[in-house]
């Protein structure tokens, strides 16, 4: 056991794998974090807490993880390589495990002049495949980055990582998992797929590497609220690819029906996704629709969640 | 080359403002090439200034002249007349120039009027593009001559983000993903081996984050 | 003051094209404005910025560029570059405070002397309506 975090027990057990997303507020009221979670409890293993998604401000990361973990519920802690150097990620990572944060997903980063400070200076000091060695190190040599001498203390992280099948060059996707897999990265959790044609290839390709063997992969779905918000993603997300057919799909029905379709797509999603071999569990992101959590796991028969 | 752009107009009166006679110097040598503030431009410039003057009653006295470079004393000196003369003097070279003629002639204030903003190169008529970041440390064998540094707008070392889009990268479309360029060329050289080597966390100590630079070459010093 | 306001324009006028229109309009005699001075180029490709901008920093009140129909240029692209050009300065004009009608692009062939007759008389106008470009002093020269 890398961490020993309830994700990486039923990951291990070889349970089927279930993790959510939580964005933390625009704000500090402690409050918005507890409604979430509240349906997210029990219904998943652990739940992402995003690190100014978008490269919008919102409460730290950490923060936010910790009063998840004081909630019950366990986190996964982002942490982008957009905004800090080398020196704030280690000093946070120590923080954070100091709290007892045991997850850690590893990520570049949206660019921040997509965000709501457009003008301000990156940072990209290390990269996030560096970062995932960066941890690695950390936790296995109880060494910072370029340094030999021992730190105090157990940084006890199970490391994740992102993968996006759907980004082109499509070639170079599992060539960069498995560059992730290299660099130490214990499981990964994909963009949320619509084309399940392009993720089958992505992941024979994985498979065909042995990658599945090394790593655990957590198959992203986002459920379609509607016609409205499929369009858009169709259309205006890079990396991002939404088959017409399920485009048509949502179009199709009314519009107080739009929601309760999305769900029923997400639900057949998670099913399909379950069969393919080298998917280990589902990350369900479901963007500003916590409240919808408990019923999607539950028609995906994903209930109850196992205690270990 | 070093690429620069001429400064709004307003940002240029305000700085004219308290003066009265201004020298215009222009630099022959890369913002000449980069149309930007060479010979041509400095006339453009000189010409614009003697119209605002006159409209706006501004009283200022514009001269101008055009030296080879401006980041080299020996061009510099033969200015002291020039400089002598002149309550100001406005440089459209790039940022170099404009600090050493103020290192030569301490005594006076020297303006920008070009904003410099990039290594790059003419890759068509009116169009240059980034190519360096100047950071001290090439990467250029292991990316095939793509640098990750100047192109990709995180600076990635080991790859694309999730971000790309049909070959374009997430923050602007008009611009190329440096790692698809990247990885099309590894592929057309038969070398996609190369993206399997994990580049590691590197020094900026050679780039800007180690303090300003300085080279030193005893053997070509006095 | 506007009583003895004579516009002071200059034309800048392509040989293969508008320089010839301009000969043909003068043997059909066809009226235009007297007020067009006219400067030989070998090309409008040859037109800079900087003629553009001496011209009105010297009081000439109203400025235009003749050259070939598109497709017609003896250097091939000549009054292309010279469009593009003219484009540009008009922002110059712009950002110094002029009024960028006070310059123009005409397309006119070695045969259309009516057409620089026209061109003349459009630049007139708009030189009188426009009135005199403020940083004209020297009366007379």
């Amino acid at each position: 056991m890398k961490a020993n975090s309830n994700l990486e027990k039923i990951l291990e057990r070889g349970e089927f794998a279930v993790t959510g997303e939580l964005g933390p507020p625009k704000g500090n009221d402690v409050e918005v974090i507890k409604k979430k979670a509240q349906f997210l409890k029990g219904n998943v293993d652990a739940v992402n807490i995003t690190d100014n998604q978008t490269a919008v401000v919102r409460m730290s990361s950490i923060a936010a993880s910790k009063l998840l973990l004081d909630l019950g519920v366990e986190p996964v802690m982002q942490m982008v390589v957009r905004d800090r150097n080398r020196i704030a990620i280690q000093s946070d990572i120590l923080g954070a495990t100091a709290l007892g944060l045991k997850n850690m997903l590893c990520l570049s980063g949206d660019h921040q002049t997509f965000g709501n400070q457009p003008d301000a200076k990156n940072v990209f000091d290390i990269d996030s495949i560096q970062l995932i060695g960066l941890v690695k190190r950390l936790r296995d040599e109880k060494k910072m980055l370029n340094l030999e001498d021992e730190i105090e203390g157990d940084v006890g992280i199970f490391i994740g990582a992102a993968a996006n099948p759907f980004a082109e060059p499509f070639g170079f996707r599992p060539l960069r998992l498995r560059k992730k897999v290299a660099a130490g990265v214990n499981f990964i959790q994909t963009q949320c797929i619509y084309d399940m044609k392009i993720f089958k290839e992505f992941m024979k390709a994985v498979c065909d590497m042995g990658l599945d063997q090394k790593v655990h992969i957590l198959a992203g779905v986002t459920p379609l609220k509607s016609a409205g918000m499929t369009k858009y993603m169709a259309n205006n997300v890079p990396g991002i690819i939404i088959p017409e057919e399920l485009v048509k799909r949502m179009a199709g029905v009314a519009k107080e029906k739009a929601a309760e379709e999305g769900i029923k797509i997400c639900v057949e999603q998670i099913q399909e996704l379950r069969e393919i071999k080298g998917v280990h569990g589902i990350h369900l992101m479901a963007i500003e629709w916590e409240s919808r959590v408990p019923e999607i796991v539950s028609q995906a028969k994903l209930l109850p969640r196992p205690v270990v | 080359m070093i690429v620069g752009d001429r400064k709004p107009i307003e940002e240029i009166k305000e700085m004219l403002a308290p003066y009265k006679k201004i020298l215009l110097v222009g630099c022959g040598t890369c913002i000449s090439v980069c149309m930007t503030g060479g010979e041509k431009e400095v006339g453009i410039l000189a010409s614009e200034l003697r119209m605002i003057s006159e409209l706006e009653k501004k009283d200022w006295e514009i001269s101008e002249t055009t030296i080879q470079r401006q980041c080299e004393r020996e061009y510099i000196e033969p200015l002291k007349e020039q400089f002598e003369k002149a309550d100001v003097v406005m440089s459209m070279a790039c940022g170099v120039g404009i600090q050493y003629m103020a290192e030569v002639f301490p005594e006076k204030i020297v303006l920008p009027a070009v904003n410099t903003t990039f290594y790059g190169t003419n890759v068509k008529e009116g169009e240059w593009q980034e190519r360096c970041a100047g950071c001290g440390d090439c990467v250029l064998d292991k990316t095939l001559g793509i640098c990750p540094v100047a192109r990709c707008s995180k600076g990635l070392y080991n790859g694309p983000c999730g971000g790309t889009d049909n070959g374009k990268c997430e923050v602007n479309k008009d611009l190329d993903c440096a790692w698809y360029l990247i990885y099309n060329r590894m592929k057309e050289h038969g070398k996609l081996d190369m993206l399997d080597e994990i580049i590691p966390a590197r020094s900026w100590k050679t780039s800007l984050h180690g303090g300003p630079r300085k080279r030193v070459r005893e053997d070509a010093q006095k | 003051m506007s009583n003895n306001y004579e516009p002071k324009i200059i034309a800048f006028c392509c040989r293969y094209c508008a320089y010839t229109a301009a000969d043909l309009a003068g043997s059909m005699r066809l009226e235009y404005p007297s007020n067009i001075r006219v400067v030989q180029l070998l090309c409008t490709g040859r037109i800079d910025v900087l003629h553009v901008l001496k011209a009105f920093e010297q009081g000439a009140d109203a400025v235009y560029v003749a050259g070939c129909e598109p497709g017609d240029c003896h250097f091939l692209e000549g009054n292309y570059r010279a469009v593009k050009r003219i484009a540009y300065a008009k922002n110059l004009l712009k950002e110094i405070g002029l009024e960028p009608e006070r310059l123009e692009f005409f397309h006119i062939g070695a045969s259309e002397g009516p057409r620089f007759a026209e061109a003349a008389k459009e630049m007139t106008d708009r030189a009188l309506k426009l009135g005199p470009n403020p940083l004209r002093k020297k009366q007379g020269e």
